[in-house]
């Protein structure tokens, strides 16, 4: 018998969960005996019809009140598969139990009242499923008998769920009409909704592909050290393998590397992905519980600040300089909330600048960890997610979107190498028409370069190119946003710039980098980061004309308030010797953009 | 044995060693049944062989005589640190019980006694959610209260192998490294590892034991499965409850919430 299936029911509150999972066991027979007038004892008991939800809602809390609290589990087989059902409460207040049942699911089922439809929770609960790594949901629009069965309103909800859903980067594998009290389209096919033909719920998880995991990288988080004898014996689970004696092993963040020289609980040859294992090494070294294991050639990076995505449960808000303790893989670190990124709207899924995490808010934060830690951005690796805790209670966790900024790396992970891509750049430029690459248009505030590069952006795209302008401006309001004015910052800022136009280059994408960069030393290391597909064009302006151009007020703001740093007054702009392209930006705007488009039809034809 | 079987061992075998790495003392409830045995198996799988906590019966006095002699068995050939837990006397626990749930609080008792005795911050404990529908809502790692009791409208977060691991003062974890099995995988393990179990789950005159209690409240089941493929065969048909024949369960509508809301297992 294979695994089971894992399959998490979400979605607002009352919309029809805990039900739908009662009645698919109901028909397809997997009720036990006896099961059935118990929940008509209890219904009875409590004045209302049938309530089949109260096989899942066991509590007599739940029942009395009607809502389910907390997450619970039940299984059922069928010939085929074995399905392992988690029914999520969908009130906002229990969002901790959501993510708890949601954590270990493969796939979800989306519940969607059909007359409410996408409520705030659905909306939640999509955010926090692409969070824990789900990447499919079956939407069922239930209570398809409170619309008259209506197939226009059921169009109407499949669109705004499958948008939103993707939005999230989630995939709608169905979009079923039900009536979960009733049973249409749970198992059995509905008579009152002859204008669907699709798959029922049943027909949805019965066929649903659990995706290939692809192949994992080799971690092991060491939970524990135990002494056998003269040995050391070193206790975990193992992610990806095999393990076999013999093999090299680097043990991050230390960096000390060893040979594998036993196993100790009778594996034999080898340990595979998942295994709990117990090996010795070779070489008499002190390995601590809460290091991990990889391959010398594949080793974690090693940081003491990332950025993290995070979803927050206590009450209590999480603010800047907020100290927690954080458990990653086995390693258990302080770490101190460096800054908030941004808190995210969970009705417009927009991150907007805020002061401090709420109760059940999702965000993105920078952490710096009081000593250094191994992670990985991979989102499957075990060494990617982690939680957060106050005084001993979980009180939020989340994933590690970026590693360290390359400065800290630098500094701190001499072992670090690069993943190559199974695709290459020539295999992307062949289908694209055209190669990669940077633009990147340095000069004077207000010289015209953000306008300049949007034009430019718009016609490329016409052309059929991908283009994507990264402005500074917009930049310093997202990933740049906890930088300022100092050399420090600005050297950093363009660093950041230049990694993330590197990496669009990469992929396929004309990167148009709308930056101010006054120093030629930064530009000269933000051309070092991707040599050969990097043009530095000069958006060349009198300061006069800038000045003209000014509609925010930033020179004469500058004047005024003396701020010191603000380049082309209290600051200096290094012109670049030898540009790849000088535009002349007193000249008509078209005039401008033709230019720049010329030379990039030229040298970006594939 | 299969992918899931070697999953599910792996999954048990870190919380048993998440629970020992972090909480101090630490014992284990052994109630001689498949399911507690096939935890002990693992613990002994965890720690090489060895098991470096106490295991603990709380002993009723009701078992079944082939109970006794099984556990008198396994203490002797895994060479267990055993303690037997006497659970007070029958008439020292609410008249107005009725039997089963009598025999409930006699057990609650004796934990509670067990663990002041002991001083144990954790307990590890063979509970599945399959079995009834309060513990498919429980936690791995479930708190609970100087006094035993569960607050389960207000359970931790628990997600991606993380726990709140720290007991709250005065009060006690329990470990549930089972939660995620079903009785059939317990019985598929139990098979593919050749670990040990009572005759009684075995039929014998038509019945067997599907869930093994106190002589008093436990009833057998009609069965034919004289071996584990049969029982197997004969799960895989049944639309009868595994805790069917637990009276304890029946009493009212929501007897078993309140028996483990007040510390029952």
């Amino acid at each position: 018998m294979s695994a089971p299936l894992d399959v998490v029911f979400v979605g607002h509150v009352d919309h029809g969960k805990s039900t739908l999972i009662a009645r698919l066991l109901l028909d397809a027979g997997a009720f036990p005996d006896g099961k059935l007038s118990q929940l008509e004892e209890a219904s009875r008991r409590r004045g209302v019809p049938l309530e089949l939800s109260f096989l899942l809602d066991a509590f007599q809390v739940e029942r009395d009140q009607a809502v389910t609290i907390d997450a619970t589990r039940v299984w059922f087989r069928t010939p085929s598969r074995v399905y392992a059902l988690c029914d999520a409460p969908g009130h906002h207040e229990f969002i901790k139990h959501m993510v708890t049942g949601a954590s270990q699911a493969a796939l979800a089922v989306l519940l969607i009242d059909a007359e409410q439809g996408v409520c705030e929770q659905t909306r939640h609960h999509a955010a926090l499923l692409a969070m824990l790594g789900i990447c499919d949901a079956v939407v069922a629009v239930n209570k398809m008998d409170c619309v008259a069965f209506s197939h226009e309103r059921f169009a109407q909800i499949a669109q705004s769920a499958t948008t939103m859903l993707e939005e999230r980067a989630l995939r709608a594998a169905a979009v079923i009409p039900t009536v979960a009290r009733d049973g249409d389209n749970v198992v059995l096919r509905s008579q009152r909704m002859p204008w669907y033909d699709g798959a029922t719920a049943m027909d949805a998880l019965k066929s649903y592909d659990t995706a290939h995991r692809g192949a994992q990288p080799l971690r092991l988080p060491v939970q524990d050290v135990y002494r056998r004898g003269g040995s050391r014996v070193i206790v975990g689970n193992l992610q990806g393998g095999p393990l076999r004696p013999g093999d090299r092993m680097l043990f991050a963040p230390s960096g000390v590397t060893a040979t594998v020289e036993r196993f100790w609980d009778g594996h034999d040859t080898s340990a595979l992905d998942g295994d709990a294992v117990a090996f010795s090494l070779e070489e008499s070294l002190f390995i601590d519980a809460g290091s991990v294991g990889a391959p010398p050639e594949d080793a974690p990076a090693i940081t003491d600040v990332f950025e993290a995505s995070i979803f927050w449960f206590s009450p209590q808000e999480l603010r800047v300089d907020s100290h927690l303790k954080m458990r990653l893989g086995t390693s258990e670190v302080s770490v101190r909330v460096e800054a908030i990124g941004g808190v995210l709207d969970v009705a417009t899924y927009q991150y907007a600048p805020a002061e401090a995490v709420g109760v059940n808010g999702i965000a993105q934060v920078r952490l710096r960890c009081a000593v250094p830690v191994a992670i990985d951005v991979r989102p499957s690796s075990v060494i990617s997610r982690f939680a957060l805790y106050t005084n001993g209670r979980i009180c939020g966790g989340g994933r590690v979107r970026t590693a360290a900024t390359q400065r800290a790396l630098r500094r701190r992970s001499p072992n670090v190498t690069p993943e190559s891509h199974l695709v290459d750049r020539f295999a992307r430029a062949a289908r694209n028409g055209h190669r990669g690459g940077v633009l990147w248009l340095t000069g004077l505030p207000c010289a015209g370069k953000s306008t300049i590069a949007k034009e430019l952006e718009q016609r490329l795209f016409a052309h059929g190119w991908n283009a994507y302008v990264l402005d500074g401006d917009t930049l310093r309001t997202g990933i740049n946003g906890d930088l300022g004015f100092s050399e420090e910052d600005r050297r950093e800022n363009v660093r950041r710039t230049a990694e993330m136009a590197a990496l669009f280059a990469d992929a396929g994408m004309i990167a148009i980098v709308a930056l101010v960069s006054p120093s030629a030393a930064d530009r000269r290391r933000a051309r070092e980061v991707c040599p050969e597909a990097f043009h530095e064009i000069y958006v060349s302006t009198p300061r006069h004309v800038c000045e003209m151009r000014d509609v925010k007020g930033l020179y004469a703001g500058a004047r005024r308030t003396k701020i010191s740093g603000f380049t082309g007054v209290s600051a200096p702009y290094e012109r670049p010797i030898s540009p790849d392209l000088t535009i002349d930006a007193t000249l008509p705007i078209d005039v401008c953009v033709q230019d720049i488009f010329d030379y990039v039809l030229e040298r970006f034809e594939r | 044995m299969n992918e899931h079987l070697r999953a599910l061992e792996a999954e048990t075998i870190f919380i048993i060693r998440e629970a020992y790495r972090r909480i101090r003392p630490l014992g284990m409830l052994w109630s001689i049944g498949k399911d507690s045995t096939a935890l002990l198996w693992m613990v002994r799988k965890a720690f090489l062989g060895s098991i470096p906590f106490p295991v603990a019966l709380l002993d009723t006095g009701m078992e079944y005589a082939e109970v006794y002699a099984f556990r008198d068995r396994i203490i002797r050939e895994w060479d267990l640190a055993y303690i037997n837990a006497p659970c007070p006397a029958e008439d020292s626990v609410d008249q107005t019980l009725p039997p089963a749930g009598r025999a409930a609080a006699r057990k609650t008792e004796g934990l509670k006694q067990l663990l002041a005795r002991e001083g144990w911050k954790g307990v590890l404990l063979g509970i599945r959610r399959d079995e009834e529908a309060t513990r498919a809502k429980d936690r791995i790692f479930s708190p609970r209260a100087g006094d035993g009791t569960w607050n389960f409208k207000d359970q931790p977060p628990e997600f991606w192998r993380y726990f709140e691991t720290d007991a709250t003062e005065g009060g006690h974890l329990r470990i549930h490294p089972l939660l995620g099995w079903t009785e059939i995988d317990v019985w598929q393990y139990t098979k593919a590892q050749g670990i040990p179990f009572c005759s009684l789950y075995l039929s014998r005159g038509g019945t067997r034991f599907r869930s093994l209690g106190e002589r008093n409240i436990t009833l057998p089941v009609p069965s034919t499965a004289a071996s584990i493929d049969e029982i197997l065969e004969e799960l895989g048909a049944t639309k009868i409850s595994e805790r069917a024949g637990r009276t304890m369960d029946h009493e009212s509508e929501n007897a078993f919430e309140r028996l483990r809301a007040g510390g029952y297992m």
